[in-house]
């Protein structure tokens, strides 16, 4: 044990403690850390006195606020409902053609929309609607189940192919894997259905292929997707003449599509949103489809 | 290694190493249709390599000194490599979960890969194998030199070393293989906390036991520090991670704990997990290898034992600050809260201490890197017990939580406190244990100081911004009362800072790719000190006492 000896650079005592080399000063803790301990020790209390702090067996002091985070949050909530009433109600309630032909009201559902239309669609259809691969663009007003607020709305309420009750339900048969057409009415139907969009297809050597495919379309496809091709909302079946295309208009895929069959699935939104947001969104989608150049 | 046990203790090492790879055949089988089964398998491979490296050399020459005339450092230079590894292994992982928030297709598409699973591989691999290991090697280091007794056993720390380790191997390992009790920082299942706590019992007798030898009158502040850190460590684990296993041939469990009291007893062992382990544990360090390295005396014994005792008492209060706006009761969160901004003198408190420490030492700061690591550090702990303090108050916390915010926070933390320390630590301490004159490099602890501090101040600075404006985009509102922003803006918002995140991340593991090389090198190919009497105290050799 060492002597207690004085640092000659700051001139302290040491404690007399030594451990492998190591000192202590008997430096006085500075008032100033007393200070600050002070301060923080009163900002404790005072809180302690103002808000909700010390249990007592099955109950807790209150605090002189009177403040509880429940009816905080529940204040809140309602504050921000009567905040947004004055056009959530309007959009839960009025008909659509009176808020299209409002463009006060239009702007507020460009500005909401865009924010729900993010945390709720935007995984799927893309943060800016065009959708990607397999999921489908709503800024081309080339629709599966109709483009008007009314439709879109119901959509977005029962899903597509969902649990719920009217969901709205498509398929796409899986033709070749299914065995209803053979391998050669495959390839010749998916010619065919590629013919529609690329007239730079129709060529002579091409010209059988795509005859064939022709009068297996009539026979098997057109019940759906109609004599023209031109597709059925009615039955969520696409137009196949466009340029849009849901899974890839290239051969391949428009092959594969025919072999192995296309189910999509759209989730129903009743649970999970209000009437208010449903129809925002419903106008906005809309909006999105025919505000395109 | 083997050489300073005597026959019978390598009758012992060989019976423990057997009996743990007989456990590993036995989980293997009682696990063999379950993930169980591949950990009983790495438990029997790690106890049986174990007990074929004592079998390979247990009749060799047995020690003739007397052991107790010198200090036991074998298990420390073992601690010391095992947590260069782990810092390389963990800070890789972080670079990597880091890169995959920028890049998502990191992932590659895998199960194991994905972040949910390399995540913890992260946390753990660096709070756990790298800040464990250090803290094991150098409180039985500074423990020794400090009461000037050798340690109280001698296989007992071997088996607390690989122990731990194994723990550490069979954690990470079960990350990735999709094992997880869902509990941060105590995401190891059932079986491994079982282990970790056998291992952790052992470390405190050892070290009790070792204080108790002591030919010194007084306890050291630094041991005050290891000892708080290694009881506290047993409670909170034993207490956080009781849960039943649906069976003995299943790596899953359930916790004990119902809703909201599972999340209290969570964040009290979270938040305490940060106080005894990042904490205590590495003031235990400071306070030892800063004075060392400074060749001052410590500022003041008085505060010492102010931020001792606040450190202790405020911090155990504090974790429900985790879990402020949620299902817990207000008052429970409003004692978090208060008790966090009481918290911040004691912390400061030591700080300060370390800082004025240096006064007299300053020149020593400016030439010397190793100790510029530890200066840096004391700045960086004040700065995050500040912010930890100020960020657990109610309303600064409803603007930062679930924001990298609290990231950054953790970081400025881990990196600038934790680690640095750790690294300023290692650089004293490897020079004097392996008996060289100094590191083999005094330029390359210098490029990893720099390449450390600019990585942490990247890596926090962008997690502030990023963190901030987070928390701003997702409350602000519309004039009509509606969000503004959906969650994906405020991600599209974070992509910059999330690249320069990963690229601060990735400066600091350069840094400890250099410092394992100074190491190795300091070892290998450094020239032997002259002889320093560094052994217990030698009662003859103090004449006319």
């Amino acid at each position: 044990m060492a002597e207690v000896e004085r640092d000659p650079f700051t001139g302290r005592e040491t404690t007399g403690h030594e451990w492998n080399g190591i000192k202590e000063l008997d430096t006085p803790i500075p008032r100033g850390v007393l200070m600050f301990l002070i301060v923080t020790h009163v900002w404790a209390i005072f809180w302690w006195f103002l808000v909700p702090t010390w249990p007592l067996g099955v109950t807790y002091t209150k605090g002189l606020l009177g403040i509880d985070q429940r009816t905080t949050v529940e204040a809140q909530v309602e504050d921000g409902q009567q905040q947004r009433a004055p056009w959530t109600e309007r959009l839960a309630s009025e008909p659509y053609d009176a808020i299209l032909s409002d463009e006060a009201l239009m702007q507020t559902v460009r500005d909401t929309g865009r924010q729900l239309f993010g945390d709720n669609c935007a995984a799927c259809h893309g943060r800016d609607g065009r959708g990607r691969a397999n999921y489908p663009d709503l800024t081309d007003d080339d629709w599966l189940w109709g483009g008007g607020p009314e439709l879109i709305e119901q959509t977005m309420r029962v899903g597509i192919n969902t649990t719920h009750p009217e969901s709205r339900i498509a398929q796409m048969p899986a033709f070749g894997r299914d065995q209803m057409l053979d391998r050669e009415q495959v390839r010749s139907v998916s010619a065919y259905v590629y013919s529609l969009t690329r007239t730079d297809y129709s060529t002579p050597e091409n010209l059988d292929r795509i005859n064939a495919g022709r009068e297996v379309f009539a026979s098997t496809c057109a019940a759906c997707h109609g004599e023209t091709a031109e597709g059925d909302m009615e039955v969520g079946a696409p137009n196949l003449t466009d340029a849009h295309w849901v899974y890839g208009g290239d051969l391949e895929t428009i092959i594969a599509s025919v072999h192995g069959g296309r189910q999509g699935h759209m989730p129903s939104w009743d649970e999970r949103l209000n009437t208010a947001e449903i129809r925002t969104l419903a106008v906005y989608v809309h909006d999105l489809g025919t505000a395109q150049p | 290694m083997l050489a300073n046990l005597t026959s019978s203790e390598r009758q012992y090492a060989l019976i423990l190493a057997s009996a743990v790879a007989l456990a590993g055949v036995a989980m293997a089988i009682m696990g063999r249709s379950d993930v169980l089964g591949v950990h009983g398998v790495i438990v029997m491979l790690f106890g049986g390599g174990i007990a074929w490296v004592v079998m390979t050399s247990f009749y060799g020459p047995e020690p003739t000194d007397d052991r107790t005339a010198s200090y036991y450092d074998d298990p420390i230079k073992v601690g010391i490599v095992l947590s260069m590894v782990w810092a390389v292994f963990g800070m890789f992982m972080g670079v990597w979960v880091a890169a995959q928030l920028a890049w998502p297709n990191l992932a590659f598409d895998a199960a194991w890969s994905s972040f949910g699973r390399l995540r913890p591989t992260h946390t753990t691999g660096v709070i756990f194998g790298f800040g464990g290991n250090a803290l094991i090697a150098t409180s039985f280091h500074v423990v020794q030199r400090t009461s000037r007794a050798r340690l109280a056993g001698q296989v007992s720390p071997w088996f607390v070393l690989l122990g731990f380790n194994l723990f550490c191997v069979l954690a990470v390992s079960g990350y990735l293989l999709g094992i997880t009790q869902s509990k941060e920082y105590a995401e190891a299942e059932w079986y491994a906390d079982l282990w970790l706590v056998i291992v952790w019992v052992t470390y405190f007798i050892l070290y009790i036991a070792t204080i108790a030898r002591r030919k010194e009158p007084h306890i050291y502040v630094a041991n005050w520090y290891f000892m708080a850190f290694i009881l506290v460590v047993a409670i909170l684990h034993i207490i956080n991670n009781l849960a039943l296993p649906i069976s003995l041939g299943h790596a899953k469990s359930y916790t004990i704990w119902p809703g909201v009291q599972d999340a209290m007893v969570q964040w009290w062992y979270g938040h305490n997990a940060v106080a005894f382990f990042l904490t205590a544990g590495f003031l235990g360090m400071l306070y030892y290898y800063l004075p060392v390295r400074a060749q001052r005396p410590i500022f003041s014994y008085r505060l010492s034992i102010l931020s001792f005792w606040g450190i202790v008492f405020f911090y155990m209060w504090a974790g429900s600050h985790h879990l402020h706006y949620t299902a817990l009761p207000h008052w429970v969160q409003t004692l978090g809260m208060t008790f966090s901004v009481m918290l911040l003198v004691p912390s400061w408190a030591s700080a300060g201490n370390a800082l004025l420490t240096l006064n007299g030492a300053w020149h020593r700061v400016r030439d010397d890197a190793t100790l510029r690591f530890m200066m840096a550090a004391a700045v960086f702990y004040g700065l995050s017990t500040f912010e930890g303090s100020f960020m657990a108050i109610r309303p600064v916390n409803s603007l930062s939580h679930y924001t990298d915010w609290t990231v950054g926070h953790v970081h400025a933390g881990a990196l600038g406190w934790v680690a640095l320390i750790t690294f300023g630590s290692l650089y004293t301490l490897v020079p004097s244990l392996w008996k060289r004159e100094r590191m083999y490099s005094a330029t390359l602890v210098e490029v990893h100081f720099w390449l450390a501090i600019a990585g942490t101040l990247i890596y926090v600075f962008a997690m502030w911004n990023s963190g901030i404006i987070q928390g701003l985009m997702w409350r602000t509102y519309t004039e009509e009362g509606a969000l503004a922003y959906s969650f994906v803006d405020s991600l599209v918002a974070m992509y910059p800072y999330y690249i320069a995140r990963a690229f601060g991340g990735l400066l600091f593991l350069i840094g400890a790719v250099i410092g394992c090389y100074n190491i190795w090198m300091t070892v290998r190919a450094t020239p032997l000190a002259a002889t320093r009497a560094d052994v217990p105290v030698q009662p003859a050799a103090v004449p006319g006492e």
